[in-house]
């Protein structure tokens, strides 16, 4: 039992990491930027739903506005910051979005105090169910339902829906996307809404899980999310969802194997590393 | 005052040191390191190991330099191998790599570091001139590497991987080669970083500080030495100037780092260039 119970630990963190994930994926397919600020959004959205919760009394409309914010900040971020530097060579953006985590992450510190936030009243995590012997608690089945049915829902979006192929279209070639009537900017845009949304809901899930959020939650997360996108092998919705899992199996088993020798942050990057040693393309990946 | 005067050098010496070599990597030769601390530290630990071992100054220094070289040399193994966007995680993952692994090592020091370590024997003026001289050597090679025949190969790779080897530049053996002087370079620092403090702790070494020479190296302006200069003194004297602004250190690290990107992806070296070529036309 005890490794089952590693097991879903692993993918649960790999379903939190994959929401984190998709949205970097998403901006690196269609940009060809390292969106490293994903991680301020997920910061942003975890510090929003506990606010709204504290001061409203609803978990759920926490989150809710969480979401629509981090949504919309997102789409700013394009707006204000990237959209202009498209023109010049792609580490310029990427520089940018590090400034701006970095500028971020101070700015909740200064705001919010170095010690972070907690839920006034969440009784969730210590909540704890018996499902056939595995123990797990109300938030991590919440994280497990939530994940499957955003994932699905883009699965669904981006195959089903007019929107959704056309964006799948400017993502493998934006010239011929545009040429057969496809808007590239409001692609872009929906791009960045939905990734940031999805980021958003990720963090309200950690902020709840730890009942506690603080200004540097992004950090180890953010480059976590890096290392999926490139084991994914770059701009792959598949591959970045494996890859997500595959790190959280690691971490949840590596932990316990290899505890003693290397951090779990650390572990991350190990993985990483190694896999590209072996495999350039990462885990799934085609040739670019 | 004057022992903080001296300090205040020595910190400086040691991050020009680390922001020219850091431009010779991603300003010269194109590959963005953001791990750069991460050979820095190893050098560092490299030499607190020799000097508390009772080796001269001297072979410390140079162990110091030649594991940050190896460190560099086989990282460096991923450039060769790697498309840019991976590099840039690659590295930025050496550098959490470093710290998670150094954290958890009991003949390190583990979270408390290495402390007692003997010192130079120079003085904290000594200690200080040392460093300001490694520092003008450092900048002195990036300034004739620039000029000579190596500059021109790493900067055809930085330009243009595809032209590069078309001109039958052997674009992987310059790359290592970029990777190894800069990461030794770095490792030196960090064997000076060693006998300045005699105490060194894993999170001196940690990604924000490989983010902040980057900041140095990308404000100054890629691939110029005297601009990476100019801002490497820039960025580690302006906390110490204004008091208040070591509260929001990051803060303005982060928003200029922004600002400089959004309205100047040149930095300093860039500005320059545009204003002398303005006073020109007039």
């Amino acid at each position: 039992m005890y490794y089952v119970d590693l097991l879903l630990n692993g993918l649960i963190f790999g379903s939190m990491y994959a929401l984190m994930a998709i949205g970097l994926t998403l901006v690196y397919g269609l940009l060809r930027i390292l969106h490293i600020s994903h991680a301020a959004v997920y910061a942003l959205g975890a510090f929003i739903t506990v606010i709204v919760a504290n001061a409203t009394g609803s978990i759920a409309l926490g989150m809710l506005v969480a979401v629509v914010v981090s949504a919309i900040f997102g789409m700013g971020v394009y707006r204000v910051l990237y959209q202009p530097m498209l023109r010049y060579p792609p580490y310029v953006a990427m520089i940018a979005s590090i400034g701006l985590l970095i500028f971020m992450e101070d700015a909740f510190r200064i705001i919010f105090g170095e010690q972070g936030l907690t839920f006034t009243r969440n009784p969730y995590p210590t909540q704890i169910h018996d499902l056939f012997g595995v123990t797990i608690n109300t938030v991590q089945i919440a994280m497990i339902v939530l994940s499957t049915i955003c994932l699905v829902a883009l699965a669904l979006f981006t195959t089903r829906t007019r929107m959704g192929i056309a964006w799948r279209a400017t993502v493998s070639n934006p010239t011929i996307a545009t040429s057969f009537g496809v808007d590239a900017i409001k692609v872009r845009y929906l791009n960045f809404m939905i990734g940031s949304a999805l980021a958003a809901l990720a963090g309200g899930l950690i902020a709840l899980l730890n009942n506690f959020v603080e200004p540097t939650m992004g950090f180890v997360v953010s480059y976590k999310a890096l290392a999926i996108i490139v084991l994914g092998g770059l701009g792959s919705m598949r591959g970045t969802l494996i890859a997500a899992l595959a790190l959280g199996l690691v971490e949840s088993f590596g932990t316990i194997w290899v505890g003693s020798y290397l951090d779990r942050d650390a572990l991350a990057f190990l993985f990483l590393i190694i896999v590209l040693m072996v495999r350039p393309q990462g885990l799934t990946g085609a040739h670019a | 005052m004057t022992l903080y005067v001296y300090s205040l050098l020595s910190i400086l010496g040691i991050n020009i040191m680390l922001a020219t070599s850091l431009n010779l990597i991603s300003g010269f030769c194109g590959q963005f390191s953001l791990g750069h601390g991460a050979f820095y530290g190893a050098g560092a630990y490299a030499a607190a190991l020799c000097a508390v071992a009772g080796y001269p100054v001297p072979v410390a220094l140079l162990v110091g330099a030649l594991v940050g070289g190896a460190l560099g040399f086989i990282v460096g193994f991923a450039s060769v191998r790697l498309r840019e966007d991976f590099l840039v995680v690659t590295t930025i993952g050496v550098s959490f790599l470093f710290v998670g692994f150094v954290r958890k090592q009991k003949w390190l020091g583990a979270e408390m570091g290495i402390s007692k370590i003997p010192a130079s024997g120079l003085g904290p003026e000594g200690n200080a001139l040392m460093i300001l001289l490694f520092a003008a050597a450092t900048i002195a090679l990036c300034l004739y590497l620039n000029r000579s025949w190596l500059g021109f190969a790493f900067r055809a790779v930085g330009d243009d991987e595809q032209a590069a080897r078309t001109i039958a530049i052997p674009v992987s053996t310059y790359k290592l080669l970029a990777f190894t002087i800069g990461t030794a370079i770095a490792g030196l620092a960090g064997g000076l970083y060693t006998y300045f403090t005699q105490f060194i702790v894993p999170d001196s070494f940690t990604f924000i500080l490989s983010v902040t020479l980057m900041a140095m190296v990308v404000i100054g302006g890629l691939g110029s030495t005297w601009g990476v200069v100019i801002a490497a003194i820039i960025l580690t004297l302006l906390p110490e100037a204004f008091r208040f602004i070591n509260d929001y250190r990051l803060l303005i690290y982060g928003g200029v780092l922004m600002l400089v990107m959004r309205f100047a992806p040149g930095g300093l070296a860039g500005i320059a260039t545009s204003l002398t070529r303005r006073l020109r036309k007039a």
